[in-house]
This record gives structure tokens, C-alpha cells and sequence, in this order.
């Protein structure tokens, strides 16, 4: 269905810009640097600029993980949005970064809305009911944008233009520099946000025991619902920072968040740093594995690799053993 | 001499009884049916409530969840088209080999995946089952890829099966059988080990229950459940495409069972029929088809969680599954 069209033609775009940059890579390093190495750099570059979009995806379900138990499916579904409302106020006549502050907003409305509406009154609800409820969300969203925006694939201008820079035989384009270094000011601000304000620790204090945290005061519901909003803000950013290399559409939200599910698996679940490096090793084994081996079996290797850690390790990577009252 | 009123409490308790109800409602809907589009309509709903009931099986008796049904569907559903066209097997033949594949591939996958609990279960399946998916999308020698390859139509000694109302009845009766499988199955000491081991897999594995054996057993009769289906899905549509296994599937597959509701047999197929039917209703609105199914999702698990037929037989007081 829609899915899997979807899967597609992200699939071919990013192998197809993949082909062309180890073109251009060739032709440019008959003159200087060998090829092995320009074609190894290059996808690098490309599995760091993916990788750092999962990783923002991956931040954003730790976050509400960790703040409510629950496995955001709809995570992906904040990046499209973000993607596709710039794209549409864009075309609307609204200058590129009011458009762009615009959807950030709409999205962390959005992402508020998700947890008033769906996620809090289905408070004590089991694991798989909660699990179907986001799945839901993102079942909506996804319609909603369908009806809303179109079926087709769209794109934003660059920020600082689409003219590659060339480093050691790779072509970078400069847009994702701009990715890379947004990805990493986001999880900085973050981690400051976490660890130095009261508001962070009253989320240290939720995520760590929800009703001891609200025995010593912290409003619980607020905090979770602030995660939520965070949570989708960040997603909604690095919608809008990747539409110009892989375009958006109304469905592009459900492998971004499988992707990113898979990422926060091999970080282990509930770490925010493990996510971000999950997501960042995810994006780099993809490239590799795109480059060297297959790139129609690309998407496999996020779910190889879910499959693989959890077999091995049934916790999860950094899991711990539970005792289980009987 | 037993009273008229307690022959009845007795039949009433009879582990089979639910399915009376719906034998009656097969037999009486068509002569109600004004065209061969509501055959259809039917045909799919019992082939999609034989994979909700083998996942209810999984889910609502084991307590174990899977996010990837449907890659046993897309095994069963590629049995029967890969088989006689291209491998020259005969169609019936392929359908059975499809079953056997599946329970095959359950039993092999099912040992590390059932290990894991929660959200690892869930996400370890749902990548198992995208997996099969790629694979069918990108084996285009095999498969036809992503447009998916014609299915020959089932001959059983001369005779075509094509018509949409004998398949009705094909697909009504092993839907009955079905269940007939799944009532005997759960009233069985395995069903009992399952219902322990939902309750908690320690106190279970205490009592003395083989907890990784049963489990393992009861994803296999699941897995070929969906794979029955599948096979049937590809038939009847005489065409198959990866979304036969697709992530939205398997989706598609749980929602009917939490909808009808978890451990429910008769649940099962009001959830398939719920799903099915849905859609068809909405063509109408087809822009707005996914919008309204995923606010039914939703508003399903915020207010009806325990899923149509227990709240519907808790409100009447009744003790019917």
C-alpha cells in the first residue's frame, strides 16, 4: 500500500543520489585522491547525514519513552509534518524561515494534542494497547496530511545553496553540514535542558518514578506533556533540515519511525545517548551496506541489525535483568 | 432426568457454542446478499478472521504480541503463486507446502524472538516481518517485485474454483473449522498452560509448564493460521503483491483482534469484519479512509479497550466468549 510506495521511492531517491555522488567521486578522482577512498568517504558523509536524522528521530522516541513508557509510533509522522507544512506555507507566499517557525510550532501542537487527547486518558492501559494507539495517531496524521497537502513528493530550497563541496574526492552537499551540526546542537541543548535546568530534572525525576515524583510536587501530567511537545519540536526540525536532500511526502513518517525505533534498539532503550549513536551507526551501515553490497536490500539492514541485538542480547543492549513479582 | 432450562445451561457451556450463532448467521446471510460484490465482502472477512483468530490465539491466550503477522500471510500468499506457476506444483499442493513453510520459518525464528518480552517482542517481530516484506519486494525473479505476479486459479479434479459464492462457502467452512481448531485447542491442557503463562510465564514455569515449548507451539499454529489466509487472499484476489505482508497488514491483523477483543473467538471475527467492512463503507470518503481508520484505532483502545465483544457481553451480563 501507500507504505511501501513510500519505502520505495525514498529507497531509490537515496540510492540514486548515492549512485551519482560515487559518479561524480570517480570522475573527480581519476585526478586526485584513489577511488577506494573517495567512495568510502562518500558514504560516510551520506550514512552521517541519514544517521543524524534517525538519531533526531531516536532522541524524540527516547525522550517520550522515558518520560511515559510509551513507544511513540507516530514519531515520524512530527518529522513529516514539519517537512510538509514548511513545504505548503512555502508555497502559500510565507517567507522560508517564518513558514519554517510556523510548522515547528503546529508540530509541537501537534505532538501536545497526541498525548491530551490519545495517550493520557488511555493512562494505564497496557503496552499493546498503548503501541496500537500511537500507530493510530500516525495512521491519522498520515491521513490528515493526505487530505490536507497532496500525495506527492516535495522539496525545500537549500539552505546555503545545492553547490557540493568537494573533500578528498566526496562531494558533500552543504545542506547536510547544516544537518550534522543542527543534530548536534539539538542533543547539546538538550542534554544542557535535561541536566541543568529544574524542569529537566523534574523529567529525571518522572521518567525515574512517576509517583514519587509527583509525592515531592512536580506535575507529572505537565512534564510528560512537555516531552511530548519537545519531543515533536525536535522531530518537526529535522523534518524541515532533510527535505531538501530526501524530499517529503505524507508518507515518508512511517519507516523514518521504524528506522528510528531500530536505532533506539541498538542503543538500548531509554538512553539518550545510546540513541544517538545508535542512530548515527544505523545511517552508516546503511550507507555502507547500500554502497558495498545491495541497495535494493538497504532498508533491510535497520531490521537485520534489531533482529541481531535483540538475539543476542534479549534485554537489549544496555538492559537490565527485572525481578518480576508473581 | 435432566430440565429443559439446565440442557440448555449444559449446551450453553459447551466450549463450541459460540460458534452456533455464527453458523446460523452464515447460513441465513446469502439469501440477503443482493449481489456477488457482498460475497466478496464476505469472503475477505473470513479470510482475515482465520488470521485474527490464529494471532488471538498468540495474543489474547499467550499474551504474547506480534507486529508481524502478516509476513506469514505474504509466505502463504506466494505458496500459492510462486508454486504452480513457477515451480509446476499443483495448486492445492502449494497450499499445503505454503503452511509448511510457515510453520517451518515460525519454529525456527520463533525460539530467540519469543525469548523477548514487552517492547523487544514487539519490535523484533514487527522487523521480521518488514524483512519478508523486502524480500518479496526485491526478489522480482521469483515474485514479480513490487507489482507482485498473477495467482492460477485452485482445480480439484477438473472442476475451476471461480466463482465468488463457492468460494463463500470454501472460505465459510474453513473459517468454522477454524475455529472448531482454535475452541478445542484453548479447552486443551495447552490452552490452560497458555492462559498460566499470560497470567505470569514464572508461576507458570513453577507449576512445571514447558513455558518456551508452549509458547513456541502456539506461535507456529498462529503463523500457519495467517499462512492459510494469505493463501486464500492471493486466490481469491487470482493476483499478489508485497502488501499481501506489509507493516499496515500486520497492523491491520492486531487491530482485529484488540478490537473484537483479546481472547475472544466470536471477538475475532467482529474485529475482521469491523476492518473489513470499514473501508468498503467508506469508499464514499475515500480520501478520508485512513484518516477515520486510525482515529477508530484510537478511540477503540481510549474507550472500548477491552474490545467490542467482552464490553458488549459484560453490558448484557452474559458470560458469552
Amino acid at each position: 500500500m501507500d507504505y511501501d510506495s513510500g519505502f520505495r521511492l525514498v529507497n531509490s531517491l537515496v540510492s540514486s543520489s548515492n549512485g551519482l555522488a560515487h559518479q561524480v567521486g570517480v570522475l573527480f578522482d581519476r585526478r586526485r585522491a584513489p577511488a577506494a577512498m573517495a567512495e568510502f568517504l562518500q558514504f560516510t558523509f551520506s550514512g552521517l547525514t541519514v544517521g543524524a536524522v534517525y538519531a533526531l528521530v531516536a532522541v524524540g522516541f527516547t525522550l517520550i519513552y522515558n518520560a511515559s513508557d510509551v513507544v511513540n509510533f507516530a514519531q515520524g509522522e512530527f518529522v513529516m509534518l514539519g517537512g510538509m507544512v514548511t513545504v505548503f506555507l512555502g508555497y502559500a507566499g510565507v517567507p522560508m524561515p517564518l513558514a519554517a517557525a510556523i510548522a515547528v510550532l503546529i508540530t509541537t501542537a501537534v505532538g501536545l494534542a497526541l498525548y491530551r487527547l490519545g495517550i493520557a486518558p488511555a493512562h494505564d492501559a497496557s503496552t499493546v494497547t498503548m503501541i496500537i494507539i500511537t500507530i493510530g495517531a500516525s495512521i491519522f496524521l498520515r491521513g490528515v496530511a493526505e487530505i490536507i497537502f497532496d500525495k506527492r513528493f516535495h522539496s525545500l530550497p537549500a539552505l546555503f545553496g545545492s553547490d557540493p563541496i568537494r573533500v578528498g574526492g566526496a562531494s558533500i552537499l552543504p545542506q547536510s553540514v547544516v544537518v550534522l551540526a543542527s543534530a548536534l546542537l539539538i542533543v547539546c541543548l538538550l542534554c544542557a535542558f535535561i541536566d541543568r535546568t529544574l524542569y529537566g530534572k523534574a523529567v529525571i525525576a518522572t521518567s525515574a518514578n512517576r509517583m514519587a515524583a509527583t509525592l515531592v510536587g512536580i506535575n507529572t501530567r505537565t512534564i510528560v506533556g512537555a516531552c511530548f511537545a519537545i519531543s515533536a519540536a525536535i522531530g518537526a526540525v529535522a523534518g524541515v533540515l532533510v527535505t531538501p536532500i530526501t524530499l517529503t511526502s505524507y508518507n515518508v513518517g512511517t519507516l523514518l519511525a521504524l528506522k528510528g525505533f531500530a536505532a533506539v534498539m541498538l542503543g538500548g532503550i531509554g538512553n539518550a545517548m545510546g540513541a544517538v549513536v545508535g542512530g548515527v551507526l544505523l545511517g552508516l551501515f546503511e550507507a555502507f551496506a547500500a554502497g558495498y553490497l545491495s541497495a535494493s536490500y538497504k532498508d533491510a539492514v535497520a531490521f537485520v541489525v534489531i533482529l541481531a541485538v535483540l538475539f543476542a542480547m534479549p534485554q537489549g543492549l544496555v538492559g537490565k535483568t527485572t525481578v518480576e513479582r508473581v | 432426568m435432566l430440565a429443559e432450562a439446565d440442557r440448555f445451561r449444559l449446551l450453553q457451556h459447551h466450549r463450541l457454542f459460540p460458534l452456533i450463532p455464527l453458523a446460523v448467521i452464515i447460513v441465513v446471510l446469502p439469501l440477503l446478499f443482493p449481489s456477488a460484490y457482498y460475497y466478496r465482502v464476505a469472503a475477505l472477512v473470513f479470510i482475515f478472521a482465520i488470521a485474527a483468530l490464529g494471532l488471538n490465539l498468540l495474543m489474547g491466550f499467550a499474551g504474547q504480541v506480534s507486529l508481524g503477522h502478516a509476513g506469514f500471510m505474504g509466505v502463504g500468499a506466494y505458496a500459492v503463486a510462486i508454486g504452480p506457476s513457477r515451480l509446476g506444483i499443483a495448486p492445492l499442493l502449494a497450499f499445503a507446502l505454503g503452511a509448511a513453510c510457515s510453520a517451518v520459518l515460525a519454529f525456527v525464528v520463533g525460539r530467540p524472538i519469543l525469548r523477548l518480552k514487552g517492547h523487544y517482542l514487539a519490535v523484533a517481530t514487527l522487523g521480521f516481518g518488514v524483512l519478508l516484506t523486502i524480500v518479496f519486494t526485491n526478489e522480482a525473479k521469483w515474485t514479480g517485485g513490487p507489482d507482485g505476479m498473477p495467482v492460477q486459479q485452485i482445480i480439484i479434479i477438473n472442476w475451476t474454483v471461480h466463482r465468488i459464492g463457492t468460494w463463500y462457502w470454501i472460505l465459510a467452512a474453513s473459517f468454522l473449522l477454524s475455529a472448531v481448531i482454535a475452541l478445542n485447542l484453548i479447552d486443551s491442557p495447552t490452552g490452560r498452560a497458555l492462559r498460566a503463562i499470560h497470567d505470569s510465564e514464572r508461576a507458570a514455569r513453577v507449576l512445571g509448564i514447558e513455558v518456551a515449548q508452549k509458547k513456541l507451539a502456539v506461535f507456529v499454529i498462529s503463523a500457519v493460521y495467517a499462512s492459510v489466509a494469505g493463501s486464500f487472499f492471493a486466490l481469491i484476489n487470482g493476483y499478489v503483491t508485497p502488501d499481501a505482508s506489509s507493516f499496515l497488514r500486520s497492523i491491520e491483523l492486531v487491530a482485529m483482534v484488540v478490537l473484537g477483543g483479546m481472547g475472544s473467538i466470536v471477538g475475532s471475527v467482529v474485529g475482521s469484519a469491523v476492518l473489513v467492512i470499514l473501508p468498503q463503507a467508506l469508499t464514499v470518503f475515500h480520501e478520508y479512509e485512513h484518516a477515520i481508520l486510525g482515529l477508530t484505532l484510537m478511540a477503540v483502545m481510549i474507550f472500548l479497550r477491552r474490545g467490542i465483544v467482552p464490553s458488549l457481553s459484560a453490558a448484557l451480563g452474559g458470560t458469552y466468549k
